[in-house]
C-alpha cells in the first residue's frame, strides 16, 4: 500500500486548488473544507482564499489523504508488442510482409492542430526520432489537418492504406470522441474495418480509450514514429492484412 | 536604420503591386458585407442568412461582378422598398433583381448613399462613444492586459469576461469556436454550442458588449472587445464588429493563406475592405505573426515575424488604418532549453518596440513549449510578462499556467492577471533604466535578425507576392495560386461597379 509522499512516508500529503462558486467568507471556507474531506482528506488545511468575483472564490488546500493505492496490484493497458528502431521495423516489413506498408495520417474533423501528426509522419520527426516518412518500406502520407472523415476514407480506399493514424488534439467538449466514433462507424459501414490497422493519437489520448472507441490502439503524450510503426507492422502481420 | 527604411520600401512596393490585383477584384464576402452595411440581417427560413441569400442570387444571375450595392440601389429605386424588404422579396421569390431593368445611375447611387449614410453615422457614432467612455475612465497607460473566454456559450462566457473584469483584464477576446474561419457565412443570434469557443454572431458581440460596458462602469475603467475578422468572412465580422462597437479584432493580411489554406486571391482581396472598415470604425487590428513560431523554430525563423510585420504594416496604410490601429504581433516562444534564450526574447521585442514605435504591439505569451508542469510555466510567464515591463508592449495577451491542458479556468485567469499586475508594478520603469550593450549578444542578434528580413522582402519583392507564396518561401509553407478554399467567391469587378463604404469610409 502506498500514498503520497509529504516529507514523511505515507504522511498522504497532496496539495489542490479548486473554485467554487460563493462568496468569499467563513461560510466559503467552511464548504471547500466540506469538500476536501469527502475527497478523503480528513483534515484539511484551508491555506488560500481569493475572490475571483463576487459569487466564485478560489481555494488552495492541503492535507494528508486517508486512501492509498495497492501498488502492487496494478495492471496497465499499454500498446502491445516489442518497440524496434527504424532499421529494424523496415527488415521486419522485408521478411514478413515483403512489400511497402501504406500509411496514412491526418488531423480529423474541425482539429487544426498538425504539430502531432507531423511529429509522427514528417521526415524530420520529432525529438531526435525520425518520423515515418523516413521509413525504407513505408509509404507515408500525411493529409494534414482538418481532414473530413468521409475524405479521409475516401483516401485511405484511393491509396489502398494499410494503417490509419488519426491526431486529435481538441478535446473540448468530447468533440474528439464524437469525430473518432463517427469514423469508426463510417469504417464499418463500408465493411473496411477489418482491412486497416486504426490508431489515433494526441496529447489527451490513451490506449485505454482508444480501445473503448474501437480503435487498434492510441498513443498520448512522448510517442514517437518507432511506437507507433513497430505496432502497426506487427498488427499488420497479426491480422493477415494483405 | 538604414536596413529598416530598405525593408519598408521593399514591403510597400509588395503592397502596391498587390493593390493593383485587389483593385480589379470583389468577392462574395465583400457583396455580403455591403448588404449588411447597407441594413440587410436576418435569416430564411432554413438559417439562410439574408446576406448570403442576396449574393447567391446575384452570382447565379452573372451580377456578381457589377456588386450588391448598384444592384439594390436599382431594385431601391424602381420598388421603393428598403434593402430589406428587397432581401426578404429575394428570398420569398417575389423579386428578381435581373428582370429590374437598369435606372438612371445619379438616382440610384443617391438611394444607395442615402441608406449607407445611416450605417456609416452610426460606426461614426460607436467610435464617438468608445472615444467618450474612455475620455471618461481615462484610458490605461502601460500594457492592457487581454485575456480571452471559450466556453463555447455566450452567456458562460459572459460570467467568466466579467469575473475577469473585475480581476484587473483590460481587454476581453472571445475565442471563435473550432472552423469557423471555414464557414462561408456568420450564422445568426446568440449561440450557446461551440468547440474551444464560441461563434462570432453579431447577436454574441452585442451581449458580450453590453455586459462589459456595464462591468467597465462598475470598475471605472474602458473594457475593450475583441474578436477574430479572419478566415472566408473576414470584411464581413469587420462590419458587425465596427456596428457593434468592438475595440479590436485578429485581422492578418497573410495569416488565412498560411494557416488556414484559404486561397491567396480571397484572403488578400478580402483583408483590404475588412481593414478600410476596421480602420474607420477605429477598431485595433491584431496581427497573427506568432502563429508562425508555433510552427516553426522561433530562433531560426524570427527574421519572417518581422517580415510578416512589415507586410502587415504596408497592406494596413493602404487601407488607411493608422499606425495607431496596427496591434503588429510577436510571441514569447523560444524554447526555455536555449542558452540566453531569454536575452535573444528581449531583443526581439525591443527591436520591434523601436521599428514600429508608434504601433500597439501585440505580444503573445509562451504556448508552444508549455507543458503540464503548471509550475515551470508559472515561471515561464513571468519572464514573458518581465519583457514587456522592460520594452512596453501594449496588446499583452497573458500567458495561462496550464496552457497545454484546457482552455482556462477562472482561476487560471485571476492567476495570470495577479502576477502580470505584480510585475508591472514591481518594474514599472525598470525599461528607461536600462541601456543594451553596444555590440552585445542583444544587439548582435537584432543585426542580425534585421538584415535577414531585408533579404526575405527583397526577394518577395522581386518575385510577387502571390508567386512567393506558391514557391513556400514564406514560413515554409506552399500555396498555389488558384488552390485552397474559398477561390470560387473571387471575381473580377465589371464596368461601374461601386462599393460607396470605401470612398465614405478610407477617406476619414
Ligand atoms: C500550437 C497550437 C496551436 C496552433 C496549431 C498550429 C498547427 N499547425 O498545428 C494554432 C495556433 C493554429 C492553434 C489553434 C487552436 N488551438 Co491550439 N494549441 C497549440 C499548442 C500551443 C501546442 C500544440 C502542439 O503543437 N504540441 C506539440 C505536439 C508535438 O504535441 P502533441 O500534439 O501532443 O503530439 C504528440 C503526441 O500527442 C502524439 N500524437 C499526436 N497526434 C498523434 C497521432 C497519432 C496517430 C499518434 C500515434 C500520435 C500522435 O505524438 C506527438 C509527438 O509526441 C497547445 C497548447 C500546448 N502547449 O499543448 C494548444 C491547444 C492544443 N489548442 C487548443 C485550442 C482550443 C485551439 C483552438 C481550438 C482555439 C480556437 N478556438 O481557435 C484552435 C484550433 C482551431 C481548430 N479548428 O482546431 C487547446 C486545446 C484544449 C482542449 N484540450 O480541447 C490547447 C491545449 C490550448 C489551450 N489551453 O486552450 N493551436
Amino acid at each position: 500500500m502506498i500514498k503520497p509522499y509529504g516529507d514523511t512516508l505515507n504522511d498522504g500529503k497532496v496539495q489542490l486548488s479548486f473554485t467554487l462558486p460563493v462568496t468569499n467568507d467563513d461560510k466559503g471556507r467552511e464548504a471547500a473544507k466540506i469538500l476536501a474531506k469527502k475527497m478523503g482528506i480528513p483534515d484539511p488545511n484551508v491555506a488560500h482564499s481569493g475572490t475571483l468575483d463576487e459569487g466564485f472564490t478560489f481555494y488552495v488546500v492541503y492535507g494528508g489523504v486517508a486512501h492509498g493505492v495497492e501498488y502492487d496490484s496494478i495492471v496497465v493497458q499499454t500498446v502491445d508488442g516489442d518497440v524496434m528502431d527504424m532499421g529494424e521495423v523496415s527488415n521486419f516489413i522485408r521478411e514478413n510482409i515483403g512489400r511497402n506498408v501504406v500509411i496514412i495520417g491526418a488531423s480529423t474533423g474541425t482539429d487544426a492542430h498538425t504539430v502531432g501528426i507531423d511529429a509522427i509522419m514528417n521526415m524530420k520527426g520529432f525529438a531526435g526520432n525520425y518520423g515515418l516518412e523516413r521509413y525504407e518500406m513505408i509509404e507515408a502520407h500525411n493529409l494534414g489537418s482538418q481532414v473530413a472523415n468521409e475524405d479521409f476514407i475516401a483516401k485511405a480506399k484511393e491509396l489502398n492504406a494499410d494503417v490509419l493514424l488519426v491526431s486529435q488534439t481538441v478535446t473540448q467538449k468530447d468533440v474528439h470522441i464524437a469525430n473518432m466514433t463517427e469514423l469508426v462507424e463510417m469504417l464499418e459501414a463500408e465493411g473496411l474495418r477489418q482491412d486497416v490497422v486504426l490508431i489515433c493519437g494526441g496529447p489527451r489520448i490513451s490506449n485505454e480509450l482508444a480501445k473503448e472507441l474501437g480503435y487498434d490502439a492510441g498513443f498520448g503524450q512522448n510517442s514517437f514514429a518507432q511506437h507507433v510503426a513497430s505496432f502497426a507492422v506487427q498488427e499488420v502481420v497479426r491480422r493477415g492484412i494483405k | 536604420m538604414e536596413q529598416v527604411a530598405k525593408a519598408r520600401g521593399y514591403a510597400h512596393s509588395v503592397a502596391v503591386d498587390t493593390q493593383a490585383f485587389i483593385d480589379k477584384h470583389t468577392t462574395v464576402a465583400i457583396e455580403r458585407t455591403i448588404c449588411r452595411l447597407m441594413g440587410i440581417d436576418g435569416v430564411d427560413e432554413v438559417e439562410v442568412p439574408l446576406p448570403n441569400l442576396v449574393v447567391n442570387h446575384l452570382r447565379d444571375n452573372q451580377l456578381l461582378g457589377i456588386g450588391s450595392a448598384l444592384m439594390l440601389g436599382n431594385a431601391m429605386v424602381s420598388t421603393g422598398k428598403s434593402p430589406q424588404e428587397i432581401a426578404e422579396g429575394i428570398a420569398d421569390g417575389s423579386i428578381n433583381l435581373a428582370k429590374i431593368p437598369m435606372g438612371d445611375l445619379d438616382a440610384i447611387k443617391n438611394a444607395v448613399f442615402a441608406v449607407a449614410e445611416k450605417t456609416v453615422a452610426k460606426i461614426a457614432q460607436n467610435r464617438n462613444d468608445r472615444q467618450q467612455m474612455l475620455d471618461k475612465h481615462g484610458d490605461k497607460v502601460g500594457a492592457w492586459l487581454y485575456v480571452i473566454v471559450a466556453t463555447g456559450n455566450i452567456y458562460e462566457d459572459i460570467t467568466q469576461a466579467v469575473a475577469a473584469v473585475k480581476q484587473g483584464a483590460d481587454i476581453i477576446a472571445v475565442i471563435r469556436t473550432t472552423g469557423q474561419s471555414l464557414l462561408d457565412y456568420v450564422p445568426y443570434g446568440a449561440t450557446t454550442e461551440g468547440f474551444g469557443g464560441t461563434y462570432a454572431t453579431q447577436e454574441n458581440f452585442r451581449l458580450m458588449r453590453a455586459a462589459l460596458d456595464s462591468a467597465g462602469d462598475e470598475v471605472g475603467r474602458y473594457i475593450r472587445l475583441c474578436n477574430y475578422c479572419s478566415g472566408l468572412c473576414m470584411p464581413e465580422i469587420a462590419a458587425l464588429g465596427a456596428m457593434e462597437r468592438l475595440d479590436m479584432m485578429l485581422n492578418d493580411a497573410l495569416y488565412g493563406i498560411l494557416f488556414r489554406d484559404i486561397n491567396m486571391q480571397r484572403t488578400i482581396v478580402d483583408q483590404y475592405f475588412s481593414r478600410i472598415i476596421n480602420g474607420f470604425a477605429g477598431i485595433i487590428i491584431n496581427t497573427g505573426e506568432d502563429n508562425y513560431l508555433t510552427t516553426a523554430d522561433a530562433v531560426e525563423e524570427a527574421h519572417t515575424v518581422l517580415t510578416s510585420q512589415f507586410l502587415n504594416e504596408q497592406f494596413a496604410l493602404m487601407a488607411g488604418l493608422p499606425e495607431e490601429q496596427m496591434g503588429l504581433g510577436h510571441a514569447f516562444e523560444i524554447s526555455p532549453d536555449v542558452h540566453n534564450g531569454f536575452l535573444y526574447e528581449l531583443a526581439q521585442a525591443q527591436m520591434a518596440r523601436e521599428i514600429f514605435p508608434k504601433a500597439p504591439l501585440k505580444y503573445m505569451p509562451p504556448t508552444k513549449f508549455m507543458t503540464g508542469d503548471i509550475f515551470k510555466g508559472v515561471v515561464q510567464n513571468a519572464l514573458f510578462n518581465t519583457v514587456t515591463a522592460i520594452t512596453g508592449q501594449k496588446v499583452h495577451l497573458l500567458g495561462m499556467l496550464t496552457e497545454a491542458i484546457h482552455t482556462p479556468f477562472m482561476s487560471d485567469r485571476a492567476q495570470a492577471l495577479d502576477s502580470a499586475n505584480y510585475i508591472f508594478n514591481t518594474m514599472a520603469d525598470l525599461g528607461d533604466e536600462i541601456e543594451f550593450k553596444q555590440g552585445g549578444i542583444m544587439q548582435t542578434r537584432v543585426a542580425e535578425v534585421l538584415d535577414k528580413s531585408v533579404n526575405l522582402l527583397a526577394e518577395i519583392e522581386q518575385k510577387k507576392l502571390f508567386s512567393t507564396l506558391e514557391q513556400g518561401i514564406f514560413a515554409g509553407i506552399k500555396r498555389g495560386r488558384d488552390a485552397g478554399k474559398g477561390l470560387d467567391g473571387v471575381t473580377l469587378k465589371a464596368d461601374g461597379y461601386f462599393n460607396p463604404f470605401i470612398e465614405m469610409m478610407k477617406e476619414k
